[in-house]
């Protein structure tokens, strides 16, 4: 079952890249698919920092991913490169659940 | 698939125990930009047919950003092909170092490697940011996914989100 939605997901999402070379421009210059489009990512980017950092299952819990996504937008803020913004992350969660 | 975000949502609404399709359904929907930069990429490349389905794979982000950034078009040409094979090359290497791996470590938990999705995630939104519409955006995504999601079945969160900004995108639009 996974690997179909894989499959199906990795032939779709090549088929829209395929379409952004090959469709008339026009279709794409749609007013509202160009208003929209850049918006999707934005918006689900963030549900899923949510829903990874403050729910386990369908329950709302805080935890210590909450104090390692602190430390991942402090990172970020400093401008650090993606593997360090991960990995200071990483290493928060795993201090904290030490001690 | 060769699109990091999408990629990384498929794991991550799969891990969160959101299901198969609702994890897919993500992944596509965070594809949906890669159409937006073929049709920037689709005069700069010129490509000839022959080649479109292959530089089609190469359409994401980096790629994107690679060629729009040079001021030649043989330049573009070569910023995009450059990046789309190093990336390509060492995103897939980088997957299959990570499944052979990581089925030889012990509690994830105890690593901290559920800490990783959500920066990774964060990371990823970011440079999106720079705006106010971008940050407001985000910040009522990340609201509305918490207040649904103790009453859907997993994965369906991310949907709702999905929905309503797009809801929100044709009605800015329209004025």
């Amino acid at each position: 079952m996974i690997w179909a939605g894989v499959v199906v997901a990795s032939a779709a999402c090549y088929g829209l890249k395929l379409a952004g070379l090959s469709l008339p421009a026009r279709w794409l210059r749609d007013r509202r698919i160009q208003r929209t489009v850049p918006l999707i990512p934005i918006a689900l980017l963030a549900a899923l920092v949510a829903t990874n950092t403050f729910a386990t299952g369908r329950h709302l819990t805080l935890d210590v991913r909450a104090a390692a996504l602190a430390v991942a937008a402090v990172a970020l803020l400093l401008r650090a490169p993606f593997l360090v913004v991960v990995i200071a992350a990483t290493a928060t969660a795993a201090l904290l659940r030490l001690g | 698939m060769f699109t990091g975000a999408s990629q990384f949502a498929l794991v991550g609404v799969i891990g969160a125990g959101g299901g198969v399709w609702a994890g897919a359904a993500s992944a596509v929907l965070l594809g949906t930009r890669n159409a937006l930069y073929g049709l920037r990429l689709s005069s700069l490349l010129d490509a000839r047919r022959a080649l479109r389905p292959l530089a089609s794979q190469f359409v994401i982000d980096e790629t994107t950003a690679m060629a729009i950034a040079r001021d030649e078009p043989a330049q573009s040409r070569f910023a995009f092909w450059a990046t789309g094979f190093a990336l390509f090359t060492l995103w897939n290497l980088g997957t299959l170092a990570g499944a052979l791996v990581t089925h030889a470590l012990p509690n994830p938990k105890v690593l901290g490697l559920d800490a990783a999705p959500p920066a990774a995630f964060l990371a990823l939104l970011a440079p999106r940011l720079r705006a106010r519409e971008p940050l407001a955006i985000a910040g009522a995504s990340a609201i509305v996914v918490l207040l649904v999601l103790p009453f859907v079945p997993p994965g369906v969160p991310l949907l709702v989100v999905a929905v309503l900004v797009a809801a929100y995108g044709v009605r800015v639009a329209r004025r």
